[in-house]
């Protein structure tokens, strides 16, 4: 069969048509992206998971937009890794029968969370956190999504959150084939960010600001900014502040507003400067520093919006290129607040502070591992569990106070483990951690094997670099010659 | 996957603006070897500028002999002619490289062409548009009018020193990218493209590594690379041999 032919028979969804060795089964959907199919591979060729086929929505009377779209679909997803993007299978071009063959995410998509919107608090941060996680790994492979929204989400039975429809993405080490088409580079009305409006693609924290509308629509059960028509309408976000949370819904605690206002400002300086932060905020609820943003009970008055349009409408702020994403590292310092004597200390206080020399929003995270009582404990840190907690605690803020760390940037945790280093390594993922401080074994240790240590095994776990520090002076290890 | 290429599937490396420069040829032909290249095309300007024009031209013959495209760029046709519309530098260059090179070596220059086309690309030193004008592709509107020459999806070009990628976005437009060195860029062959691999052999962008492109014609990739090499080494050779101090400092300094 001729491309075009076959390519008609696809999208009409001819059950049985054989694209590229796989065989169309159900039309899942029909929409301005293209035409998604369940489909069966040839024999012997089965990857071991369930399969769509992606074809975009071309020929006469279709848009334009869909076909470079899924150019640039086919350039990026490929090139994406990671258990937050369906695997691709099979890919073909323009040239023959455009299409995709990728992974059936099996799961909930979000849509379907959302018609029940407003959800509980609970389930608003998990899912939150779980599309940061997302967007971290897509951001960290340089890529920017800039259409999310729930449509283009799916949550996996273990929660992870699965980003689909790449459509719109900007990679930063290929050409932006959308760099060009300003009409229809800007995803979604309700979602979509005030720099995206003005053209500029590329920057990570536009997915913050969509992630922000998105939270916003799962814990108030509507849209920051409606579901506007036109582009005059959209632009509104370049100055407007929503209607606080709050003001729609009382009960909502002040701290998710402020993570929702913070992704929402239209300001790229005064927004999250990374999905790790946002993600670390949604699971430490307690950790964030609230702002007046967390205060606000109702929408700001008209003079004060009016300011903001003004502000807006300023040329030289237009023409201005909005400064990169500061940086914003999480640094995490295993302190042992069982010897609090240990002459490590000071070493690891040091080494953690010339990693947070460098301007930015650095954060930190200290972290005791204790071992479970009677394993090796002494009885003079309290007899009750609660007070051994709130003991080494105290310790642990006493070991940060030198660091002279805004509150709103670091974070204590105490946690108790037979496996110090699983453990640092569990808390350093889950926290998208990018450096690791830590104590080298002891001297008294030196006779262990050092791939018994917890530095070792940090050392070796761990997806982040890893600083292992020995306090100045220490002797030499080196057996005697 | 991609449609089976029509064309044999060796990766092609582009080696633009070599100006006698032997020590970064020689570091780009080994990199481009250890990578798979089995073809190359050089983009122009194999002398001009650097202290062996004589080695450099030695191995292009070597590598024409073999198969390679080898068109001319607007300092091997100074060799042969006039030189006047260089500048100071670049034509007292010139004249020491004219005393460097053998009658054979001239023939060799003064006979290669000022484009050519294979099945895969076209090839040219400054612009398939207009090639004997030495166009420079400064920006989109060059890019294009290079393209709408070219009338096939590839075009290889140097001229410019600069690394660039330029695919066309429309009817009668074209976009500058700025590729990043290691990066496999898919180039789908239904768009056209104009590639431009930067200079072997003097670069100008601040980064002292030769500059050269493989090209993936069956998997339709393109990739940018920057490599080593001592150019310290060579900058030294070119002081020894009395060309411009202006050339020296450029070469020491990437700029």
């Amino acid at each position: 069969m001729a491309s075009e032919d076959l390519l008609e028979a696809a999208v009409a969804g001819r059950r049985g048509t054989v694209v590229d060795g796989f065989t169309l089964g159900e039309r899942l959907n029909a929409g301005g992206a293209g035409y998604v199919f369940r489909v069966t591979p040839a024999a012997g060729a089965d990857p071991g998971f369930a399969l769509v086929m992606k074809l975009p929505a071309v020929g006469p009377g279709e848009p334009l937009e869909g076909v470079v779209g899924f150019e640039m679909e086919l350039m990026v997803l490929p090139a994406l890794t990671g258990p937050h993007v369906p695997r691709i299978v099979a890919s073909g071009d323009l040239r023959g029968v455009p299409h995709l063959v990728m992974e059936f995410v099996e799961g909930q998509p979000l849509m379907e969370r959302v018609k029940a919107a407003p959800l509980a608090l609970a389930e608003v941060a998990r899912i939150g956190a779980a599309v940061a996680d997302a967007l971290q790994s897509v951001h960290a492979q340089q890529v920017v999504h800039h259409d999310l929204k729930p449509e283009n989400i799916i949550l996996r039975r273990d929660g992870t959150a699965v980003l689909i429809d790449f459509g719109f993405a900007h990679h930063a080490r290929y050409p932006d084939l959308l760099a060009e088409e300003r009409r229809f580079a800007a995803g979604s009305a309700p979602y979509v960010s005030p720099e995206q409006l003005r053209g500029l693609r590329g920057d990570p924290r536009s997915d913050l600001f969509s992630l922000g509308a998105l939270l916003y629509e799962l814990a108030v059960g509507e849209l920051p900014y409606g579901i506007p028509a036109t582009i005059a309408g959209m632009k509104d976000r370049l100055w407007r502040i929503p209607p606080p949370p709050r003001s729609v819904k009382p009960d909502l605690p002040p701290w998710l507003q402020e993570v929702i206002l913070r992704c929402l400002e239209a300001d790229l300086e005064s927004r999250y400067q990374s999905a790790a932060l946002v993600a670390f905020d949604l699971r430490n609820p307690d950790q964030v520093a609230l702002t007046p943003r967390a205060q606000r009970l109702r929408a700001p008055g008209v003079l004060a919006q009016a300011r903001r349009w003004w502000r807006a409408r300023d040329p030289a702020r237009l023409a201005a290129l909005p400064p990169a994403p500061k940086p914003a590292r999480v640094i995490m310092v295993a302190v042992d607040t069982s010897h609090p004597d240990d002459a490590r200390h000071p070493a690891i206080r040091w080494y953690a502070r010339q990693a947070l020399s460098t301007t930015g929003e650095h954060r930190v995270m200290c972290v005791s591992v204790v071992r479970a009582p009677g394993l090796g404990e002494g009885p003079a840190l309290g007899d009750t569990e609660s007070g051994r907690h709130l003991h080494h605690l105290a310790r642990l803020r006493h070991w940060a106070e030198p660091l002279g760390m805004p509150p709103e940037r670091l974070s204590l945790h105490v946690v108790q483990s037979a496996d110090p280093a699983a453990t640092l390594v569990e808390l350093a993922h889950r926290n998208h951690v990018d450096l690791v401080v830590l104590g080298a074994p002891a001297p008294g240790e030196k006779m262990l094997a050092w791939w018994r240590s917890v530095a070792s095994g940090v050392t070796a776990g761990a997806s982040c670099s890893v600083l292992v520090v020995r306090a100045p002076g220490e002797p030499d290890a080196r057996p005697a010659t | 996957m991609p449609c089976q290429s029509m064309h044999n599937g060796f990766v092609l490396a582009l080696l633009a603006d070599i100006h006698g420069n032997l020590e970064a040829l020689q570091a780009c032909l080994a990199h481009a070897r250890a990578a798979g290249a089995r073809r190359y095309a050089l983009l122009g300007d194999v002398v001009g500028y650097g202290a062996d024009p004589a080695g450099v031209v030695d191995v292009a013959m070597g590598l024409a002999a073999g198969g390679a495209v080898v068109v001319k760029g607007n300092h091997d046709a100074a060799v042969g002619g006039d030189a006047g519309y260089l500048n100071h530098a670049a034509s007292e260059a010139i004249a020491w490289t004219r005393t460097a090179l053998s009658d054979a070596h001239r023939g060799f220059l003064a006979a290669l062409p000022l484009e050519r086309r294979d099945a895969d690309a076209a090839y040219a030193h400054a612009s398939l548009h207009q090639p004997a004008r030495w166009e420079y592709i400064d920006g989109p509107a060059a890019a294009y009018r290079c393209m709408d020459a070219a009338a096939m999806p590839y075009a290889f070009c140097g001229h410019i020193h600069d690394p660039q990628l330029f695919f066309e976005s429309g009817p009668g437009r074209a976009v500058a990218f700025r590729p990043t060195p290691g990066t496999e860029i898919p180039v789908p062959r239904h768009r056209r493209w104009v590639a431009i691999p930067g200079s072997v052999g003097q670069p100008r962008d601040g980064d002292t590594r030769a500059a050269y492109a493989l090209v993936d014609f069956a998997r339709e990739r393109i990739t940018f690379h920057r490599v080593a090499y001592d150019h310290l080494g060579v900058a030294d050779k070119m002081e020894r041999v009395g060309l411009p101090a202006a050339l020296v400092h450029r070469m020491r300094r990437g700029v």
